[in-house]
């Protein structure tokens, strides 16, 4: 009836784990308390869990990544706690299972319900603004991928409290991952998660990749889109490439757990190192995955806040191709030991070493920009800077990697776990908290708090030092990843400043979570009534801000790369038009959130083997589905006295600003 | 491209990314999906190809396949798209009774290669040689059987869509529709003659 399951699952003797049930039961339902005694049930479902709207989901992206950053984060500082005391002969207080499934729970965390949400929460939010379109190309979709990310983080929480989580490393290596050696139902609660939230990668990818090539304003032909737009059509197709097959790759591993077959096994003729080449084909595009729209995000800042257009544009948008298609060549340097031979060794080892050009290229075009430019010194700008200090240090020691040579001595050790946090946090995470605080007024209409964002950014760049500067060391001391306690003595004392760097992270996390309280309370202070607080460039600043669902009233017609910045200069900014149209919009649904439900009730089913259950909740999947089909009210027509209505506020709000266009611009318009 | 379409239609111009523009925009989208599967596929193949010498003293492909036991599935799937192909010519000239016709062919014809496939599976794994017995035979069940399930949804999606034909009639979004599924067969028809050549006939060269 509950196949595996019972309630020796629920770790009762484990203290940590429990007193983490307690305090987030508690703190879930004050939660859900707060919204019973507030009555904000039905406003949740109405405007948020049935949203189609692309801004909506693309929040929620991001409210879904700054949460599990928290549970992501507790796993790291527990990580860096625990080898700060376990030297010589201290066994520290997590036990090795535990700590095993730590250091996975982390890296699962943050790659696939952290970076990767925040990646599409910001592409969900930017892109159909920039591009001038009302909505993605297909919302249902995109209210369905969402909802799957979702299921795939609830699987591992739930797996902390029920049961127990994959105990093998990030990727699951097997022969390790399979029945054999972790018969627990971790590694299957692994599978599950990252199953259903691939499934809404993949499904997000090919939604936005469609967005950007049928959907951009008339005019706008693909050397006049704006270079985040650019950064987000490459990720997409990389996701699409790649996403099945970490799919079809999971899907083998399955079939070795649950059917008994031998893929990956060391018996009957399996092969773990295919395996490895699969998930690599898919984890090294994946990390290109994440932060090519940062560094579209990074182009967008440095352009807006040294007020001038990008340097080397064209040369950015070959920059980005190029690395996505060599981020195809490249997977085997995860595993020069296996044993390939030199030959297919310094392949590998030179394509990775050639991915460095069109990196640098563009990070001499992102210093170009800023030279000779009036550079505004605003917390985007600092995260930027801050990048491009940190992902130079972070390619260099990447570099070095590359070189087969040096990979025999390193690999394995913290010197690898140094560099690739030096190029996450370097990139992606200061990456998506730059763009956060760039685009967090198109949202919710409204800036956010400088002050606790500058410490934010402060803490976070000396924190990251602080912790991953000494694994660098470390790593040269021949200290290896993943070690539950160790007695060399010498390696104490760096492991502590590391510790103490995490604790300097975590004071930026808070920064970053006061900052969002402080400026939702001082939300009146600080309210962007142009549209364009920044002085920005790019169309999506054309709009309103927080931007009307339907994002623009009249689609614009594009003349040039730069279009709003055009339109200011050339004095066309802020025109009222002489009428509006009715305004065609897809209807908000519930379907993808039920269909997400029981999805989560079929992984449960199928980690815990319980068989009806799986059963029922595929077919109330299909059922939900085929219903949906034969639903023909999917969209309606706002009618254009009532888009003339949210417009003629706008100009209202607007008249009330003496200057709309900074004056440095009418100069312009006069010569 | 929308932007001509939009440029065209001074009515609609500003509002109207729906209508006759979805359809192109959904088939679009289809493709891309569809090819999004084929590298499920792709790994799959690679996959066969790096165990299919895995046969770990259990029995080879020349062992166990029946050549023109599959010979018969790879018409019958071969000739389901040729009726499917009819029903969407059926389709686009707009009349119904013909294009249900077709398709309840198509349906059947799907059925008995699916019906097929799962009785040599089943015979297979009677006689002991399982999908648990060697690497070669995890390959080869996995491979032939996510085809077998792909065309099984394919069914059920036919399924769907005859009622809907005779429910709406050939309307916009049914044709939009059928020609995702047709589509989808077609590309099932390919892979299979890939599985077909190397995972069957490769044996018997």
């Amino acid at each position: 009836m509950f196949g595996k399951l019972s309630l020796d699952a629920i770790p009762f003797n484990e203290p940590i784990i429990m007193g983490t049930l307690l305090v987030v039961s508690i703190l879930a339902a004050a939660l859900l308390g707060a919204i019973t005694y507030f009555r904000q049930w039905g406003y949740l479902w109405r405007e948020w869990l049935t949203s189609v709207d692309h801004k909506r989901i693309g929040t929620m992206y991001i409210i879904l990544a700054l949460v599990m950053l928290l549970r992501g984060f507790s796993d790291a500082i527990m990580m860096r706690a625990q080898q700060a005391i376990a030297a010589s002969g201290n066994a520290g207080y997590l036990p090795p299972h535990h700590y095993d499934q730590i250091f996975t729970a982390h890296g699962v965390i943050m790659i696939f319900f952290v970076a990767t949400p925040l990646i599409l929460g910001l592409m969900n939010v930017v892109v159909p603004l920039q591009i001038g379109a009302r909505d993605v190309a297909f919302p249902f979709l995109n209210q369905l991928s969402f909802w799957l990310s979702v299921v795939g983080a609830v699987l591992v929480m739930l797996s902390m409290f029920v049961g127990d989580f994959a105990a093998t490393g990030w990727v699951a290596y097997p022969p390790l991952s399979e029945l054999g050696y972790s018969p627990t139902v971790g590694v299957d609660y692994y599978i599950w998660s990252l199953q259903v939230s691939g499934l809404g990668t993949l499904l997000t990818g090919i939604n936005l990749l469609v967005t950007i090539l049928r959907m951009r304003a008339p005019g706008m032909n693909l050397m006049k889109m704006p270079v985040f737009t650019w950064t987000a059509l490459i990720t997409n197709v990389l996701i699409i490439a790649v996403f099945p097959v970490l799919t079809a790759t999971l899907a083998l591993l399955t079939a070795d757990r649950y059917l008994g077959m031998h893929f990956f096994t060391n018996e009957a003729g399996g092969n773990a190192m295919m395996y490895i080449n699969l998930i690599w084909v898919w984890g090294h595009p994946e990390v290109y995955i994440l932060i090519l729209p940062c560094f579209g995000a990074f182009s967008e800042i440095i352009a807006t806040f040294s007020g001038k257009p990008l340097f080397g544009y064209k040369s950015m948008v070959y920059a980005t191709a190029s690395i996505g298609i060599l981020s195809f060549f490249v997977w085997l340097h995860h595993f020069f030991t296996m044993g390939s031979g030199a030959n297919v060794n310094a392949f590998f080892g030179i394509m990775t070493s050639i991915i460095s050009i069109p990196t640098g290229v563009k990070l001499f075009n992102w210093l170009f920009t800023m030279f000779r430019g009036r550079v505004r010194y605003h917390q985007s700008t600092l995260w930027t800077i801050g990048f491009m200090c940190t992902f130079a240090i972070g390619g260099m020691t990447g570099v070095l990697l590359a070189v087969p040579g040096a990979d025999f001595v390193l690999h394995n050790s913290l010197f690898l776990v140094a560099h690739f946090h030096n190029v996450i946090i370097g990139g992606v995470v200061f990456g998506s908290l730059a763009a956060i605080s760039f685009w967090f007024p198109k949202v919710f209409g409204f800036t956010l708090h400088e002050g606790w964002g500058k410490a934010s950014f402060w803490c976070w760049l000396i924190g990251f030092y602080l912790a991953f500067m000494p694994l660098y060391i470390l790593g040269f001391d021949g200290m290896t990843r993943r070690m539950n306690h160790y007695d060399n003595p010498d390696w104490h004392p760096w492991l502590v400043v590391a510790f103490v760097g995490a604790v300097v992270i975590f004071m930026g996390i808070l920064s970053t979570l006061i900052m969002f309280f402080v400026s939702v309370r001082q939300r009146h202070e600080n309210r962007d009534l142009t549209g364009d607080p920044w002085n920005a460039r790019s169309l999506e600043w054309a709009t309103s801000s927080p931007a009307p669902f339907y994002n623009f009233a009249v689609i614009p017609t594009i003349t040039s790369l730069e279009q709003h910045w055009e339109n200011k200069v050339t004095g066309h900014a802020y025109e009222k038009p002489d009428h509006y149209e009715p305004i065609h919009m897809p209807r908000n649904t519930g379907d993808g959130f039920i269909i997400a439900a029981f999805s989560l009730g079929l992984s449960f089913a199928l980690v815990w083997h319980i068989w009806a259950l799986a059963l029922v909740s595929l077919a109330a999947i299909l059922v939900t589905f085929v219903a949906r089909t034969y639903n023909r009210n999917t969209d309606y027509y706002v009618p254009a006295s009532e888009v003339a209505r949210i417009e003629n506020e706008r100009f209202a709000r607007l008249a009330t600003i003496t200057q709309v266009v900074p004056p440095s611009l009418r100069q312009h318009e006069a010569a | 491209m929308s932007s001509t379409t939009l440029s065209m239609t001074p009515d609609h111009a500003t509002h109207d990314h729906a209508s006759h523009d979805a359809s192109s925009t959904t088939k679009l989208g289809f493709w891309v999906y569809v090819m999004s599967d084929c590298l499920i596929f792709a790994v799959l193949f690679a996959t066969f190809g790096v165990l299919a010498g895995n046969t770990a003293n259990g029995p080879a492909g020349h062992d166990i396949f029946s050549l023109p036991y599959v010979a018969t599935e790879t018409m019958l799937l071969l000739l389901s798209s040729f009726t499917f192909g009819a029903g969407m010519l059926s389709a686009r000239s707009g009349r119904r009774a013909p294009v249900l016709g077709w398709l309840i062919v198509t349906l059947l014809l799907g059925a008995t290669f699916v019906g097929m496939e799962i009785h040599e599976f089943a015979a297979l794994i009677h006689d002991g040689t399982g999908p648990d017995v060697s690497a070669f035979l995890s390959a080869y069940f996995t491979l032939v059987g996510t085809h077998g399930l792909h065309v099984s949804l394919g069914i059920l999606w036919l399924g769907v869509m005859l009622h809907q034909i005779y429910h709406y009639g050939l309307d916009e979004v049914v044709m939009r529709r059928l020609s995702c599924l047709s589509l989808f067969w077609h590309f099932l028809d390919l892979v299979w003659i890939c599985v077909f050549t190397f995972v069957y006939l490769r044996e018997f060269v």
